[in-house]
């Protein structure tokens, strides 16, 4: 793919066998301008670090707090949580397991067309009127088998993620449309619709879910003998194979993980449509997803793993487009700053080498 | 024609492993011949037309120049996945131009793809960013360039010289066509006869080792997404003119079917092996496999969903990405034993 590791400076002789979880600011002796001690050497933090750690949260921030001094009504639960949250949810739940797949060292394009075949899948047996329950079930497993099938190709056959995942994109997209031969299937079933628009305490649905996911990922990422082999095999295969870690097992789980939450943001795309359209469900997901993960400065060639970082990443591209449009800047203009803020986001990820 | 690998001779299991080479470099062009032949006999001679033949081939070039752009790249050991959002800004920039006339339109479009290519070599090569996400940022922005300068609505030429361009058959074959096979012949000389073809070549097979050679990477490397940037605007230009229009979902998407007809030509994602005509039997195949679907509707026995193209385009990928695999295995094992 696009792996440079051998040609690019980075310290990794030095990091220590398992990176750092980094997000939670726990496991770091200091920061700020002092020195900091990393696997013996000692060296000078730059603000280049702190701007990659903490860059997009900062970025957050100023946008939010510019936004609720000048933009009207933009402090009021209704636009904070139905517009920005809501809208911001699904690629937040997306971007978490493609974190997953990236600290691995992959990538998962596939995640658009997985989301509509989850969608076609669930509303189809609803219609059929399964219990929507089974319905969900069935969605998210056949969502999970999608996951197997890129994992299967990635770690069993060792074929390059990028390549390994784009067959399904193609395919998978074709998959969903004939369910139903491309028809758009509408369909009103409140208890299968929970997830989309269900609004307990006044909070819609999708946005707990987004942050349980997260919550959830993130204590896995910590806490979980998973979560240091991810950070391990992301790292260094070969060594992490050596030191008995089951490099294929984790690398299947880590995209089998991403399918399943596509696929829960297929099931929820569809109740929020309330409608369940193949052709044009999860477009482009994949871009928003992993542009959520780079922008919170997590490298793409693997071994970090920065869960909340991608929350924040989609949050703070989902704000600054809505922003933009809100000045009464086009959603075109919105897109090509949207392209500097990610090439902004790698430029100063370059300098923490 | 393939480069750069060597195949261990001798064993039996060495003749196995040039079979399996053989098939891995020329398995696109036997399903070529093998499809070509299957809708020849089925179809008869409606298949078998100058139409079909001209309006195919005509179609085919815009992916055509795109992945042989992106073959470059991929060479190198990068990718590029902005192409299609290039096209798009290609053909929307050569269709404002084109009312100056035809030939500033084409060189207009061709030069804002090229730009937008050397402000991806800038990014990679001096600011030293992963290529995949580069050209992903620019992906995004440049979409949002050419839906900008297009009015967020479908840019329509005006009718005259341009659309005379996409609809203009030289000795029987559209001239999009034609630039498309020229293209791939002058790609396919610079890769073996040039310097550069053979830098790019050295890049993708070990950086390292090319930049202690003393070989000019960073300029290389920068030269292959100007032309790939060149080349998916002059698509962009191609398809302006075949269809009078570039709407705003022009070229969505084109980059994986780009990176998808490279790697059914054979050429490995990991850089520093390729071929370049073997690309271009790989977007024949791909396309080819649409234009029978088509053909096997128009038989009216039965239906196939144009759905299924997709279905089996990704089939199709996934048989010869394993294949792929079994062969480089085999190489590997090969390797080892002898």
């Amino acid at each position: 793919m696009t792996d440079r590791r051998t040609a690019d400076p980075t310290p990794e002789r030095g990091a220590p066998a398992t990176p750092s979880t980094d997000g939670a600011p726990v496991a770091e002796p200091a920061r700020g301008r002092t020195t900091l001690l990393r696997g013996g050497g000692i060296r000078h933090v730059r603000w280049t670090v702190w701007a990659q750690r903490y860059g997009a949260l900062a970025a957050l921030v100023v946008l939010f707090v510019y936004n609720a001094i000048d933009t009207p009504f933009f402090l009021t639960p209704q636009s904070l949580l139905f517009v920005l949250l809501r809208q911001a949810a699904p690629i937040a739940i997306v971007a978490v397991g493609m974190a997953i797949v990236i600290g691995t060292a992959g990538i998962d394009l596939s995640v658009g067309s997985v989301m509509a075949i989850a969608g076609q899948v669930g509303a189809t047996l609803v219609l059929h009127d399964q219990p929507f329950l089974l319905a969900m079930v069935a969605a998210l497993l056949v969502a999970a088998v999608c996951g197997l099938f890129n994992g299967t190709l990635v770690a069993r056959f060792g074929v390059q993620p990028i390549i390994a995942t784009l067959i399904l994109f193609i395919a998978g997209r074709g998959i969903a449309q004939l369910i139903t031969g491309g028809a758009l299937q509408p369909l009103a079933n409140p208890e299968f619709q929970w997830i989309g628009l269900a609004r307990p305490f006044g909070v819609p649905a999708q946005v707990f879910i987004a942050v349980l996911v997260a919550v959830v990922a993130w204590l896995v990422m910590r806490l979980t003998v998973f979560g240091r082999y991810v950070l391990a095999v992301g790292g260094n295969e070969a060594a992490s194979r050596l030191a008995g870690v089951p490099a294929a097992r984790v690398k299947l789980l880590a995209y089998v993980i991403s399918a399943a939450l596509a696929g829960l943001v297929g099931l929820i795309a569809v109740s929020a449509n309330s409608a369940s359209d193949a052709n044009n469900v999860g477009l482009g997901m994949e871009l928003d997803a992993i542009a959520a993960v780079a922008v919170a400065g997590t490298p793409l060639t693997g071994g970090k793993v920065n869960v909340w970082g991608a929350v924040v990443g989609a949050v703070l591209l989902k704000l600054l487009q809505n922003t933009l449009i809100s000045h009464g800047i086009t959603k075109e203009v919105a897109q090509i700053i949207e392209g500097a803020v990610i090439i902004g986001a790698l430029w100063l990820q370059r300098h923490e080498a | 024609m393939t480069t750069t690998v060597e195949v261990p001779g001798g064993t039996s299991r060495g003749r196995r492993v040039r079979a399996g080479l053989l098939l891995q470099r020329q398995g696109a062009l036997f399903a070529l011949v093998l499809l070509l032949a299957f809708g020849a006999a089925r179809y008869g001679s409606n298949f078998a037309t100058g139409y079909n033949l001209s309006s195919f081939t005509g179609d085919t070039a815009k992916y055509g120049l795109v992945a042989l752009g992106m073959t470059f790249v991929i060479m190198t050991g990068g990718i590029d996945l902005s192409v299609g959002s290039v096209a798009a800004l290609g053909g929307v920039v050569a269709i404002k131009v084109s009312e100056h006339g035809l030939l500033p339109g084409l060189l207009a479009g061709v030069a804002a793809g090229a730009a937008v290519g050397a402000l991806n070599g800038v990014l990679i090569t001096r600011l030293k960013l992963q290529p995949f996400i580069v050209t992903l940022a620019t992906l995004l922005a440049v979409r949002g360039l050419a839906l900008n300068l297009a009015g967020a609505r479908a840019s329509v030429a005006a009718p005259g010289g341009f659309q005379k361009l996409g609809n203009w058959s030289l000795l029987g074959l559209p001239v999009a066509a034609e630039a498309m096979f020229l293209a791939f012949l002058l790609g396919a000389a610079a890769l073996h006869f040039t310097p550069w073809g053979r830098q790019v070549l050295a890049i993708g097979g070990n950086v390292d080792a090319a930049r202690l050679m003393g070989l000019p990477v960073a300029r290389t490397t920068f030269s292959v997404y100007l032309l790939s940037g060149a080349l998916a605007g002059c698509a962009g230009v191609f398809l302006g003119s075949q269809n009078g229009s570039v709407d705003t979902a022009a070229g969505l998407g084109w980059e994986l079917t780009a990176i998808a007809a490279v790697v059914v030509g054979g050429t490995l994602l990991t850089g520093g092996v390729g071929s370049v005509l073997s690309t271009l039997v790989g977007v024949l195949l791909l396309q080819l496999i649409f234009n029978l679907i088509v053909f096997e509707n128009g038989e009216g026995s039965i239906t196939i969903s144009s759905y299924w193209e997709s279905v089996i385009r990704g089939a199709f990928l996934l048989v010869v990405v394993l294949l792929q695999v079994r062969l480089v295995r085999r190489r590997n094992a090969t390797g080892r034993t002898t």
